[in-house]
């Protein structure tokens, strides 16, 4: 096993506030890491420094060894090449077709011929049960086949690793339910690493294999492991209120 | 490729109907106050060169440029900014392709080819409300004012006019883009980006146009 993120000293700020102080942990390959915390734990802008989108105000982030914001913008952009997000609504373009929307990257970057992407694109759609709606724009189908169809586009390029920030947001539980377990084929059938930003506890149990806890309060990463494990051997309060809904306090030796 | 066009038939063709209809209007306005002050001195027939140098150096622009800036701009920015809420911008940079290059850009570029020509068009309706008030109502008749039109109005108000429509294009797609692009995450944003476009693209047009009068009349065109 090999560390396929590497995150080290980050520091995130929003302007002036300090989210999270010098975080540190690594992700393996072909492991599922949820991200996890309460609202306001920095959850999302961890996410938005991981895929590129903003700087963390201190720190270097290393995908197989390469550092993410030291590299030059080309080779940034490379480095965005290998992996795939699906977006927590959904994020696609919405002048364009479900087909269009899978098609972009394809023609962004490959030099596949029409007919080819055409083929990959059907493929794609399938693959998340969603054969037959090449031609629908977003604004025609459901809030979980919007997900699900973003889920299309960001496999594309057959990426190593695949973000998700919130996948379960603002989905019924079978919904819900049908994403984890596409998520775990996926993994299974590409090989690719997983990242998932999530306060679902349901899917956390379900599919994580590792996790780390960001804490508001004390601004660091409280925990870190497989969430199970955690939920069974963490004397941490706080780590055993989040991941039994407040149920239970360790500390007071009540049952859960 | 696609979405220029489709921008380019949004701020085009669609937008005839109105620049019809306030190019018109506009020529109208300026015949009626020029005829009023010219008839004291018999010089009625001036009404035409009023309203073609008007139309072609100031308000051709001017009014395409507001109608613009109310259609499109306004267009941009929410276009953009409900992409921006809706993270559709930031799935574009993390497939590493940058928003400016994909969206403002074709913006910009539909604005730049249609604004000269929805300024001539104006030009066209301005003058053609000029004669609706000079053969209606002043008697003179439609040749007369036809060639004291052409007499009177040169190439070179044409050229400033539609020189400044295109300036005065990029202004527009600069402030709707701009705006929309900094959009904030929520549905009250976008309605604030696109006013903001509004106001910032009508205010940029009027300082543009007073300091492109100042230089036409310091280099004397």
């Amino acid at each position: 096993m090999s560390a396929v993120i590497s995150v080290e000293n980050v520091t995130m700020m929003y302007g002036e506030r300090v989210i999270q102080r010098d975080i540190t942990f690594s992700i393996e390959k072909g492991s599922i890491c949820v991200i996890m915390g309460g609202s306001g734990c920095g959850k999302s802008t961890l996410l938005r420094h991981l895929i590129g989108l903003q700087p963390p105000s201190s720190g270097s982030i290393r995908y197989n060894g390469k550092d993410l914001w030291g590299a030059s913008e080309k080779e940034r952009a490379q480095i965005m090449r290998t992996f795939g997000v699906l977006y927590q609504k959904g994020a696609l373009w919405s002048s364009r077709t479900l087909a269009e929307n899978v098609a972009f990257p394809l023609q962004e970057y490959t030099e596949l011929g029409a007919h080819h992407i055409a083929d990959i694109v059907s493929a794609k759609l399938a693959l998340v049960g969603l054969a037959g709606f090449e031609g629908y724009y977003p604004s025609e189908i459901s809030g979980g086949m919007q997900k699900r169809a973003a889920l299309a586009r960001a496999m594309a390029l057959d990426p190593e690793i695949l973000f998700f920030d919130e996948p379960s947001a603002g989905l019924d539980p079978v919904s819900s339910r049908r994403l984890d377990d596409l998520i775990l084929e996926l993994r299974d059938s590409l090989g690719a690493t997983i990242v998932i930003v999530t306060h679902e506890l349901a899917s956390i149990f379900a599919i994580g294999t590792d996790g780390i806890y960001l804490d508001a309060e004390t601004k660091t990463l409280r925990a870190r492991g497989n969430p199970r494990e955690l939920m069974e051997t963490c004397k941490d309060p706080v780590i055993q209120q989040f991941l039994r809904r407040g149920d239970s306090d360790v500390s007071n030796g009540r049952p859960a | 490729m696609r979405d220029l066009l489709e921008i380019v038939q949004q701020v085009g063709p669609q937008a005839l109907g109105i620049v019809t209809l306030i190019g018109l209007l506009v020529g109208l306005i300026l015949a009626y106050i020029g005829a009023i002050q010219l008839e004291q001195f018999g010089a009625q027939l001036y009404v035409a060169n009023l309203v073609g140098i008007a139309m072609a150096r100031e308000m051709g622009g001017i009014m395409v440029g507001v109608i613009l800036a109310g259609r499109t701009g306004a267009a941009f920015a929410a276009q953009l900014g409900s992409m921006q809420v809706n993270e559709e911008i930031d799935a574009l940079r993390t497939l590493g392709v940058a928003p400016v290059d994909s969206l403002v850009i074709p913006r910009m570029l539909a604005l730049i080819v249609m604004i000269p020509l929805l300024c001539v068009y104006a030009l066209v309706a301005g003058v053609l409300g000029g004669v609706l008030v000079s053969v209606g109502t002043l008697g003179i008749s439609l040749r007369l004012y036809y060639e004291q039109t052409i007499l009177s109005v040169g190439i070179n108000d044409v050229w400033v006019g539609v020189a400044k429509s295109i300036l005065f294009g990029i202004l527009i797609a600069l402030c709707g883009c701009y705006h929309g692009i900094r959009c904030g995450r929520s549905a009250s944003a976008v309605g604030e980006a696109t006013t903001k476009a509004v106001v910032s693209g009508i205010v940029c047009i009027v300082v543009a146009d007073a300091i492109c009068a100042i230089l036409c009349d310091l280099v004397g065109i």
